[in-house]
């Protein structure tokens, strides 16, 4: 029996995409870990932090030091989220040094789903079969504050049957950027659009993300257009047998 | 208070500086010189040159030049600059050019009025194909800029590889004139649609005629 | 949001033939700086890029002395230096000097800083005429229109925009191709180069052990500018200082590269002082303006001064996606783009467009190509922070601080969250499109609803008692 890891699964997925936690859940079972999940978790404050509240974010993220302080191995499936608790938590505890330092320890402890396989459990063949061609979303985050880019791809080349065609251009925000989407819808629809259009070009009949907001803006917009698309996460590829 | 006083008391309150405060030190320049050999200068500069729509030869030694710039000029106004190495290659000798000149007045009107400048050039970098001119009394700036077409007559002596090069020999350019210009390829502006349109306000033909014996 | 321009927004995106002139203009550029700092044609990018941060950070946190030493260097070469607070200051100065020497007729170069001044206006108000020389600004003058871009201002016009302009403007006869429309230009400007009594240039570098200004460009009409007429005056913002000549080997190889994909725009100027004892040609009579205009405010907060570094490349517009659905005139002032919404708000306080900082995704596409590193994403962040505060400070906080703090309530609070959440979704259906949920909406439909929360999944399937 390998060590216990534990789920923060973010809001998101809680209460949109719980399957995405299932699959997860079932991924690092079947390698071997013990999963748990403390059902006290909640989120991860982003939204707030993103708004310009540093205070409610801080109430947010303290909560979360809370649920967490124990925890050994700490897997997320968000990219954005991650990066909320590994890149920004330091900025919200500036003034309060005891904080500071279990943010950092915190830090060392959090793993995107993607980088936990490749890193931490060392496997990239999940035995996974998925048929079809696919294409894969860099979420911003992921991309840019967690240089997460070939691990995913990687992952997505052993399973059996997947074939991968990337978007042109592929690096462009999908839109989504937290309340920016309801702030400046127009703006967010037009840059889901262009997103749209690019996995369109590749006749993927599925996008893949690791980042779950990014995958609720981009399959509202194909919905919307009433294209034969999907979105899944990385984690519900991983797990498809 | 003057504005001047205003302004920088208003830097040192914000940095937290008091007048005359030292800085700290700043680490050396950053300078990345390549050892590049002399085939291999001027193999580069051609090529580069010619990415940008330069036009270049190469001749064996001074004498050589003159030769080399007879269609070039044939039926046009040309002005060339006071440079000694000008004198050497036997450019200035050349009949129809205009050149000696020390009045400003008729210099500009020279220029205006000019199809071609003909300049040497102080050095010449290979890994942009650009000239380095500094201003001096003889080697005034209008020849390049107002005519068409420039001619620039390049000693192999000259070509250094890059700009770090440069800086490297030439570390305080003040110190030497008033005006020193990078000229990497002939005038260009893509404004309107992006389209690329060359010579819209400085020459819209450069040559680069190299001797390899200088 | 509140306070922005929404209905300008709309016409922008709506407008097929912009939003490909957008996208095109800036596509090209992003291209054209991929391929020049390809790795095997500059390995030593991404420690150019650290090196251009540390430099400016040195020079801004030492800003005083620099300036100090660049007046002492100007002077010793022959020429002026002129501290000015504001608009109006640069303006005095300029008309005085004007008067003085009996000047009519002024050309200019390209720069943003006399746009950020209102210099032209400022001064055909006292009818003195300030021609702008670079093809794309001379466009923009005779059409009475403000940039577009930082780089390529009229990026939004075709060739038949132009056209029109020029006939009506210059009385030529229609001209609708780009080679053509430059030829008539060049005329028009060579006379007017010929004939003026002033040039007037931005700097893109001032640097401090010279004494010198940098003008990068290439058309011409800055080394035209800055030679032909007897004076010359260079109007920079106090940023723009470097400490070494030398240190322009790390700058220049960024700047033309991050802005078009040159590895060297076509002119570099370095100039230092009026013509020296001998020179035929070159100005008699040389002048640095030194502006301030609340630059000085910028220097206070030290995770906000690196907005203070900007080269003015024009990258961070080119690959933002905001940027290239909006365009350059839906931002509030003359410089738009990533790094103009940072900088709008501490310029202008940011209560005045307290909407600008929220206008990005935070996708930090433009800290990743900015040649000094500016953290832009960073920036805003904070900007966003203060926002807040200063709503909250003015009584105007509203809805949006209820909601957050209700947000941050709920999440503290899972015993109340988890179940108010699960009778929520259900809901979901039936109410009404407003608020947040008619913005969601009027773009994209709504997810589908989830039938449980991963939290009721785990209690009922790997709960205590439950097997995996």
């Amino acid at each position: 029996m390998k060590e216990r890891v534990s789920l923060f699964v973010t809001c998101i997925v809680d209460q949109v995409v719980p399957q995405v936690g299932i699959a997860m859940t079932e991924v690092l079972e079947r390698l071997g870990y013990g999963v748990d999940f403390p059902a006290a978790q909640t989120c991860c404050g982003q939204p707030a932090f993103n708004s310009g509240y540093r205070e409610e974010a801080a109430a947010v993220a303290t909560h979360f030091l809370n649920v967490f302080r124990d925890a050994e191995y700490i897997v997320v499936p968000s990219g954005s989220c991650t990066s909320m608790i590994t890149h920004h938590f330091e900025d919200l505890f500036k003034n309060d040094s005891k904080l500071l330092e279990e943010t950092h320890r915190l830090a060392s402890r959090v793993w995107e789903f993607s980088k936990f396989l490749l890193e931490v459990a060392k496997v990239d063949d999940l035995g996974a079969r998925f048929d079809g061609l696919v294409t894969y979303h860099d979420g911003c985050h992921a991309l840019r504050e967690m240089k997460i880019k070939g691990g995913p791809r990687r992952l997505l080349s052993k399973v059996q049957g997947l074939t991968l065609r990337e978007m042109e251009p592929a690096e462009e925000c999908c839109g989504f950027g937290g309340t920016f989407c309801v702030k400046f819808p127009e703006v967010s629809g037009g840059m889901g659009r262009t997103k749209v259009e690019s996995i369109r070009k590749t006749e993927a009949g599925t996008v893949v993300s690791i980042d779950p907001s990014c995958l609720m803006q981009i399959q509202g917009v194909i919905d919307r257009e009433r294209l034969p698309i999907r979105t899944m996460h990385l984690a519900e590829i991983l797990a498809s047998r | 208070m003057t504005s001047r006083e205003q302004i920088l008391t208003s830097i040192r309150t914000a940095l937290g500086r008091t007048e005359g405060q030292a800085a700290t030190p700043l680490p050396p320049p950053m300078l990345r010189v390549p050892l590049m050999d002399p085939k291999a200068l001027v193999e580069t500069f051609v090529q580069n040159f010619e990415k940008l729509a330069g036009k270049s030869i190469v001749v064996g030694a001074a004498s050589d030049v003159v030769p080399a710039l007879v269609q070039i000029v044939q039926g046009k106004r040309v002005v060339a600059s006071n440079a000694p190495y000008l004198e050497t290659c036997g450019v200035r000798a050349m009949p129809g050019i205009q050149t000696g000149f020390t009045d400003p007045s008729a210099w500009r009107e020279a220029c205006v009025s000019a199809d071609v400048g003909i300049t040497r050039v102080d050095y010449a970098l290979a890994q942009t194909g650009t000239f380095v001119m500094l201003a001096s009394a003889q080697e005034a700036r209008l020849a390049s800029l107002l005519p068409l077409i420039h001619v620039a007559v390049i000693p192999r002596s000259r070509i250094v590889a890059n700009l770090d090069t440069l800086f490297g020999i030439l570390p305080a350019p003040a110190e030497q004139t008033s005006s020193m210009v990078f000229i990497t390829g002939p005038s260009r502006t893509a404004d309107i649609e992006q389209i690329l349109v060359r010579g819209v306000h400085g020459p819209g033909e450069v040559y680069a005629v190299i001797v390899e014996q200088d | 949001m509140a306070g922005a321009p929404t209905e300008s927004f709309q016409k922008t995106l709506d407008d097929p033939r912009l939003q490909l002139a957008i996208y095109s203009a800036t596509g090209r550029l992003v291209n054209h700086r991929a391929g020049s700092i390809r790795g095997d044609l500059l390995p030593e990018y991404q420690d150019l890029r650290t090196r251009a941060h540390e430099i400016k950070r040195h020079t801004i946190e030492h800003l005083d002395q620099y300036l100090e030493q660049f007046e002492r260097n100007v002077v010793a070469h022959g020429g002026k230096v002129v501290f000015c607070r504001d608009a109006q200051e640069v303006a005095d100065f300029v008309l005085g000097l004007a008067k003085e020497r009996q000047a009519h007729l002024i050309v200019k170069s390209k720069s943003m800083t006399t746009e950020e001044i209102d210099f032209n206006e400022r001064l055909e108000h006292h009818k003195l005429e300030a021609v702008e020389t670079d093809l794309g600004e001379y466009i923009l003058q005779l059409a009475h229109q403000r940039p577009y871009h930082i780089v390529a201002p009229a990026l939004h016009m075709t060739r038949y925009d132009v056209a029109d302009v020029f006939t009506k403007k210059l009385g030529v006869e229609k001209e609708v191709e780009p080679e053509n429309q430059a030829k008539i230009a060049r005329s028009v400007l060579r006379e007017k180069f010929l004939r003026a009594d002033i040039g007037v240039t931005g700097a893109n570098f001032l640097v401090a052990d010279s004494g010198a200004v940098v003008v990068v460009e290439n058309e011409g009409n800055a080394r035209l500018t800055s030679s032909a007429p007897r004076i010359h005056i260079a109007i920079a913002g106090i940023e723009k200082m470097i400490p070494r000549a030398q240190d322009l080997a790390v700058y220049l190889s960024l700047l033309g590269r991050s802005a078009t994909g040159q590895p060297l725009s076509v002119y570099t100027s370095f100039l230092s002082g009026p013509k020296r004892q001998g020179d035929m040609d070159g100005p008699e009579e040389f002048y640095v303006i030194l502006l301030d205009n609340g630059r000085t405010k910028l220097l206070v907060d030290p995770e906000k001064r690196e907005s203070l570094f900007c080269i003015r490349c024009g990258a961070c517009l080119n690959h933002c996606p905001v940027y290239r659905k909006i365009g350059g005139h839906n931002y509030p002032w003359i410089y738009s783009g990533p790094i103009g919404a940072i900088i709008t708000p501490q310029f202008h306080g940011v209560t005045k467009h307290p909407w600008l900082p929220f206008a990005s995704s935070l996708c930090g596409a433009c800290a990743e190509v900015c040649p000094v590193k500016i953290d832009i994403p960073k920036v805003l962040l904070k900007l966003r922070a203060e926002v807040t505060e200063a709503k909250a400070r003015e009584g105007q906080s509203g809805m949006e601080r209820f909601a957050f703090r209700a947000f941050a309530w709920m999440m503290t609070h899972p015993k109340i969250y988890l179940p108010f959440a699960s009778i929520g979704k259900k809901f979901l259906p039936v109410l009404p499109r407003i608020g947040p949920l008619a913005k969601w909406t009027s773009q994209r439909e709504l997810p589908k609803a989830a039938s449980q929360s991963f939290h009721n999944w785990w209690a009922s399937n790997r709960g205590e008692g439950k097997q995996a």
